[in-house]
């Protein structure tokens, strides 16, 4: 469903990065890991954007400028609208999980993470958590997950920040029986590698409609063709088929 | 009072000249899902082929001033499995005729197709897509050549009783060449425009941001060259034309019949906005009564002196 979003607050929480609260429906958004689809005005495609949070009254989000939407997108204020689709996506599915789950965010894969660990602590498997960033200025949300009483890690390229290296480097520390990770590709590659538990990845493609019907964001995987709009954005290790 | 938008092509009488486009609406399910789908005057079912087909590698679309790039390349299950799960659960949702799209990579695909397509009830038109950019050895080949567009559409033609309406490529010198030749070997109607050719490069990765390197533009970008070739053509044929390209509200609808077309295809717009199709449907008794329209048949052409 469309919702017309006002937007309550839309904040530079770090490097290039935004975090914006809205108001407005949320009834179609039942699991961690789903997304929004934003019009943007001058901008003929939406912007998909993750859940980070549910709120009394709406949502936030948290995005990175990329390009011009998202540059656009930090302009706005206090008070404007925002048109999005709304639900979109399977998102996590946490009766999966084990007891001991590891969450595993790189950049702006950190956002729909928040959620999944509230939604974890809410059923009792309160989960560890490894945060990557290029460098110190990058990092957002860490005190959030520590609020939640999560054990958080991060990590930095350049070391500015917690233990030097990749959000890899910093597994081997953790006790933990199952994964979920969202992050740019190459990460999620190398947490499918170096890590043996089951776990649900979660995946960006250039999308048009979001909603499966134009099949701009197909993948293929050990269970067929994918939408990742539709039937994604979040797949299971099992069926991963890399290219 | 009452605005008359009901619209005919060949035979086939529709509600209102509103039609999802190919590859735009899949088979329909995903937005039935956010309204009732039996509003619209029909809609294009997703490019079939003979042989399922994944399809081109992501990044498969891309951003443009006013429009979008797709270079899907026709991913579809193939029409032994569209023929007997998709089109034969499609009357839970939506309980009119549809339009079925086919493609191929030679004449034989495209014949296989309209075969199997050419008894199932629930088809009103078979639409040929003789002009998809995103395929290689296949689609535009036929749509560019007017000899090898009038033997597809003699060889689909001579397989079904349906109407069936050919699919252009604005990718040509000259439209009206390919159209007329479609109209002597027997076409019952044509859809125009496919998509125009064209690239992003991507400024970081100094490389073609789509996968396929170029793509289809759409979206209100390309309204402009469609009405221009749909003025064109109408004047060159005296088959009915479906006109696409760019379409993206009421007036849109009525620009382009006045142009010539008996019915319109929405495409790119229903990708922007879902409910697009359902809007303009409901503007449209509206925005005629604006302009003075009492029944939207006396406006198709009406441009024309």
């Amino acid at each position: 469903m469309v919702v017309k979003y006002r937007i309550l607050s839309n904040t530079h929480i770090a490097k290039d990065i935004y975090e914006m609260c809205l108001s407005g429906n949320t009834e179609k958004i039942t699991n961690s890991g789903q997304f929004i689809n934003i019009q943007l005005d001058g901008f003929f495609l939406r912007r998909p954007i993750s859940v980070c949070d549910i709120t009394d009254d709406g949502l936030i989000i948290i995005y990175k400028i990329l390009g011009d939407g998202t540059r656009y997108m930090s302009t706005l204020s206090a008070g404007d609208k925002l048109d999005a689709v709304t639900g979109l996506g399977n998102g996590f599915d946490i009766k999966k999980s084990g007891n001991k789950p590891l969450l595993i965010g790189g950049g702006v894969g950190v956002p729909p993470l928040y959620l999944l660990a509230k939604r974890l602590i809410a059923v009792g498997k309160t989960p560890s958590v490894i945060l990557g960033f290029g460098c110190a200025d990058e990092v957002f949300y860490k005190e959030s997950f520590e609020a939640l009483g999560c054990e958080t890690v991060v990590t930095t390229v350049d070391g500015s920040m917690g233990v030097k290296g990749f959000v890899t480097d910093a597994v081997k520390g953790f006790d933990y029986d199952y994964i979920f990770t969202c992050g740019p590709p190459l990460m999620l590659k190398a947490v499918y590698d170096k890590t043996q538990t089951d776990g649900q990845f979660s995946f960006e493609e250039r999308m048009a409609c979001a909603i499966g019907a134009c099949m701009g964001c197909t993948c293929r995987t050990k269970k067929g063709y994918k939408r990742l709009c539709k039937d994604g954005p979040v797949l299971s290790r099992e069926e991963i088929i890399w290219e | 009072m009452g605005v008359d938008i009901s619209v005919s092509l060949s035979g086939l009488t529709l509600d209102n000249p509103v039609i999802p486009a190919s590859g735009c609406f899949g088979y329909g399910k995903e937005f039935s899902e956010l309204y009732d789908i039996n509003i619209l005057g029909s809609f294009s079912i997703k490019g079939t082929t003979k042989h399922p087909r994944f399809g081109n590698p992501t990044p498969r679309i891309a951003e443009t001033p006013s429009g979008m790039l797709n270079a899907v390349g026709l991913q579809n299950p193939g029409i032994d499995v569209v023929a007997t799960n998709h089109l034969a659960y499609m009357g839970r949702y939506f309980n009119k005729k549809v339009i079925a799209n086919i493609s191929g990579f030679s004449i034989e695909e495209f014949v296989y197709c309209a075969q199997k397509l050419d008894s199932i009830e629930q088809i009103g038109i078979i639409e040929v897509n003789i002009s998809c950019p995103n395929v290689h050895g296949g689609g535009i080949a036929f749509g560019t050549d007017a000899n090898s567009a009038a033997e597809v559409t003699r060889a689909v033609k001579a397989v079904t009783k349906k109407p069936i309406y050919i699919k252009l490529s604005p990718n040509v010198t000259d439209i009206t060449e390919i159209a007329v030749a479609c109209e002597n070997a027997g076409a019952d109607g044509l859809s125009l425009i496919n998509t125009l050719l064209g690239m992003r490069i991507d400024l970081k990765k100094r490389r073609p941001l789509l996968a396929n390197k170029t793509g289809g533009l759409s979206g209100p970008a390309v309204f402009p060259v469609a009405l221009r070739m749909v003025y064109q053509v109408y004047e060159a044929v005296k088959i009915p034309i479906m006109g696409m390209g760019g379409i993206s509200s009421a007036a849109d609808v009525i620009e382009m019949m006045m142009a010539g077309a008996s019915a319109v295809q929405i495409g790119a717009a229903t990708l922007k906005n879902p409910y697009i199709c359902k809007e303009i449907i409901e503007r449209l008794p509206l925005e005629a009564e604006r302009l003075r329209i009492t029944n939207l048949k006396d406006i198709i052409g009406v441009a024309h002196l």
